[in-house]
């Protein structure tokens, strides 16, 4: 048995049988759907990254570029003229290893925010679950991830800084950036669909953010008793994180994180029950 | 086994009129809204806000049918009578406000040619791309490739992008596609409206080999023949309610015959207006005799014109709006487009927001006596339609006077030239 949507979908022996009624209360998840549909969330990763860099003269060569650019600034204004602490570490490659996962997590949920609205002519003559087209969303930005990611690995062999076995614990923060930026983008893809507004505090939010995460700066400059507050912020866990991973520098804080996945958690389970209630009405709004 | 593909019971659709006009509703329009409510509510708290509420219509209401596997049932009635809800909530796109339907089978829908098709990518690109939107597998696919670029005939262009493509490829491919779907249960709207005339054939004899299949079709279409060509049943929807459903040919009668409410003009009314979304909207077309006044029959002997009244709420670039005029039976007698002549082809390449007026002047000695049946249509050609009525007005010709009235009984044939003869007498 399998269940679709709103829908049940249940295999008889005269094929299977599609029932269409108003859902009532709150929708169930349905998983199995999602996996049956697990073609198309590839073909629409695929789809996105195929056509960002056509037409485009130097490519994926983009990737690298805005992190290095941003890196220069951060560098330059911080760490040069403000003197900024960096943990003991050239600043540059400091900074460089906190936009790697900022960069990621930006551009996932600002993509996932803006999906259903870029999707509509699919949400409006297609049925498929609505939750692929964020899902999609915050696959593709690991592509860019991954050639970041090569970059700092450079950038390390030049500061001959070597690997150790944390960098095995990498992929969990990795995953907690992808799950955060997932919550995120569920609330605001499906708020998008009605109120257009979001797509322009979006921006803000980002800026607004990083600054709230210890990118630019190390987050041991935070007061102690503004910790837990800041904590909240799932990104502090992941860029320390990173910084732990890859550099050896502070250590985990592990209420911190505890903290943060709370959080995020929570946050992701209201974002799915959020983005059900609202999905049977995108295709009427959008 | 059931022998019933898809059954619907009292299947009901309510849309809230706000809803459809300002579509991009603000945080602020919200708080406004439910400030309102929560004030309206504590005068008189009892008030039911859904029912009888002139902000909310019924875009389908109460309608129930039955189609038997195997069986290619139409769909027809004018614009925004339901037939698009009909197919969205078969569909699965959006839900129904109450009542219930159920598919017995694997379901395929297609309400648009090569939806998800992107500019960018190639013939190749999206065939995949479009398949897995379709609901197909990549295997799937796979095995179909070469029959879809095939039927296509696009082979020499397959790894070209497809924003290159002439607008005729393009709706082959993406038509391809979607010919290929093997669902048990196909539903479609209006999607054979594009393309040439010999792959429209095409599609439809691709269409007519999925039944003898044993698939269920259900089909929107506003082609009188194609309706009769492929299926043998079908419902009139009128204002969101079935009101007629019977073996194609009586439908289609029902259907020309009850045509538009008044001969002479067809008004659209705010209600109306609510499934048109964009920047065209129709306000009225009106048939005038040579003296200006409205008329319902005209003479064959006198010129007359039909004119299109709209209003353009945003500028529109290279506007093609256009009247085809059909006999009773559905025989497609012409096609003419407002810019047709070269002068206002360049003057009106570029319309600004505003109301427009748009009359035809149809010479005397042109139409025989019958009923004909205007169709409206405006689209930005090779882009999208805006906006189509397949059965906008309708008129009546007498033919009083007209070329031969000396000669008894009639002539039939839909035209009444006034022709001159050479005759060489040796």
């Amino acid at each position: 048995m399998e269940t679709i949507a709103d829908v049940e979908v249940t295999t008889t022996q005269a094929g299977p049988i599609c029932r269409i009624e108003p859902s009532k209360g709150w929708a169930a998840l349905k998983l199995g759907e999602l996996w049956h549909y697990r073609e198309l969330l590839y073909f629409l990763a695929w789809r996105d990254i195929q056509v960002r860099y056509k037409q485009t003269a130097i490519g994926v060569g983009w990737v690298v570029v805005q992190p290095l650019a941003t890196m220069a600034i951060f560098t330059l204004i911080f760490g040069w003229l403000a003197k900024m602490p960096s943990d003991g570490l050239p600043y540059s490659i400091f900074s460089f290893t906190g936009l790697l996962p900022w960069n990621y997590f930006s551009q996932a949920f600002t993509r996932s925010g803006a999906s259903l609205v870029a999707n509509a002519s699919l949400i409006s003559k297609v049925y498929f679950p609505r939750l692929i087209v964020p899902l999609s969303a915050v696959v593709v930005p690991l592509i860019d991830f991954g050639v970041t990611f090569l970059a700092l690995t450079g950038m390390m062999l030049w500061f001959s800084i070597a690997p150790t076995w944390q960098w095995l614990v990498l992929p969990l923060f990795l995953s907690f950036a992808a799950i955060s930026a997932l919550a995120v983008g569920l609330w605001l893809a499906a708020l998008n669909v009605r109120y257009r507004d979001v797509a322009h505090t979006i921006p803000f939010l980002v800026q607004f953010w990083m600054f709230a995460s210890p990118v630019a700066y190390p987050a041991s400059l935070v007061p102690e008793k503004w910790r837990f507050l800041y904590g909240l912020n799932p990104m502090v866990g992941v860029i320390e994180g990173f910084r732990w991973c890859l550099l050896g520098t502070g250590t985990l804080d592990r209420g911190g994180l505890a903290v943060s996945a709370v959080t995020v958690l929570a946050l992701l389970w209201g974002g799915i029950i959020f983005f059900k209630r609202m999905e049977k009405t995108f295709a009427d709004v959008v | 086994m059931t022998d019933i593909a898809i059954r619907v019971e009292g299947l009901s659709k309510q849309y809230k009129i706000g809803v459809a006009k300002a579509r991009h509703d603000t945080v602020r329009d919200t708080i406004v809204d439910y400030g309102g409510r929560l004030a309206k509510w504590w005068r008189h708290p009892d008030s039911h806000p859904q029912n009888d509420d002139p902000s909310h219509i019924w875009a389908l209401k109460d309608v129930s049918f039955e189609v038997k596997r195997g069986q290619v049932m139409g769909i027809i009635g004018r614009n925004g009578a339901g037939k698009s809800t009909l197919l969205k909530i078969l569909s699965r796109i959006t839900e129904p406000t109450s009542g219930k339907a159920e598919l017995h089978g694997r379901v395929g829908s297609l309400l648009e040619v090569g939806t998800g098709f992107d500019r960018e990518l190639t013939g190749r690109e999206n065939v995949y791309l479009n398949g897995a939107i379709l609901g197909m597998r990549k295997a799937e696919i796979d095995r179909k490739f070469k029959d879809i670029v095939e039927f296509a005939q696009v082979e020499k262009f397959i790894d070209t992008p497809v924003k290159r493509y002439s607008s005729g490829m393009y709706v082959r491919l993406a038509f391809a596609v979607a010919a290929h779907l093997e669902p048990e249960i196909l539903i479609v709207d209006e999607v054979l409206a594009v393309g040439d005339a010999e792959f429209q054939r095409k599609c439809l004899s691709k269409m007519g080999s999925i039944t003898q299949e044993g698939r269920t079709i259900l089909f929107v279409s506003h082609s009188m023949s194609a309706v009769l060509r492929l299926c043998s049943h079908a419902i009139l929807l009128h204002g969101g309610q079935l009101v007629y459903q019977a073996p194609s040919a009586a439908v289609v009668d029902r259907y020309l015959s009850s045509g538009s409410e008044s001969g002479s003009e067809r008004i659209w009314t705010e209600q109306d207006r609510v499934a048109i979304h964009g920047p065209f909207i129709p306000i009225a077309v009106r048939v005038r005799d040579a003296t200006g006044e409205q008329a319902e029959v005209v003479k064959t002997v006198c010129p007359f014109s039909i004119e299109i009244e709209y209003e353009l709420i945003d500028t529109v670039r290279d506007l093609s709006l256009q009247i085809k005029l059909y006999s009773i039976q559905g025989e497609h007698l012409f096609t003419t487009s407002e810019r047709d002549e070269a002068l206002n082809y360049d003057r009106f390449m570029v319309k600004n927001p505003g109301r427009y007026i748009s009359r035809c002047r149809v010479p005397a000695n042109l139409l025989n006596r019958g009923i004909f049946v205007v169709e409206i249509s405006a689209a930005i050609p090779n882009v999208h339609w805006l906006f189509r009525d397949h059965s906008a007005v309708r008129f009546s010709v007498d033919d009083a006077g007209g070329a031969g009235s000396q000669w008894a009984g009639d002539r039939g044939g839909f035209f009444r030239p006034a022709l001159h003869w050479d005759v060489l007498v040796s």
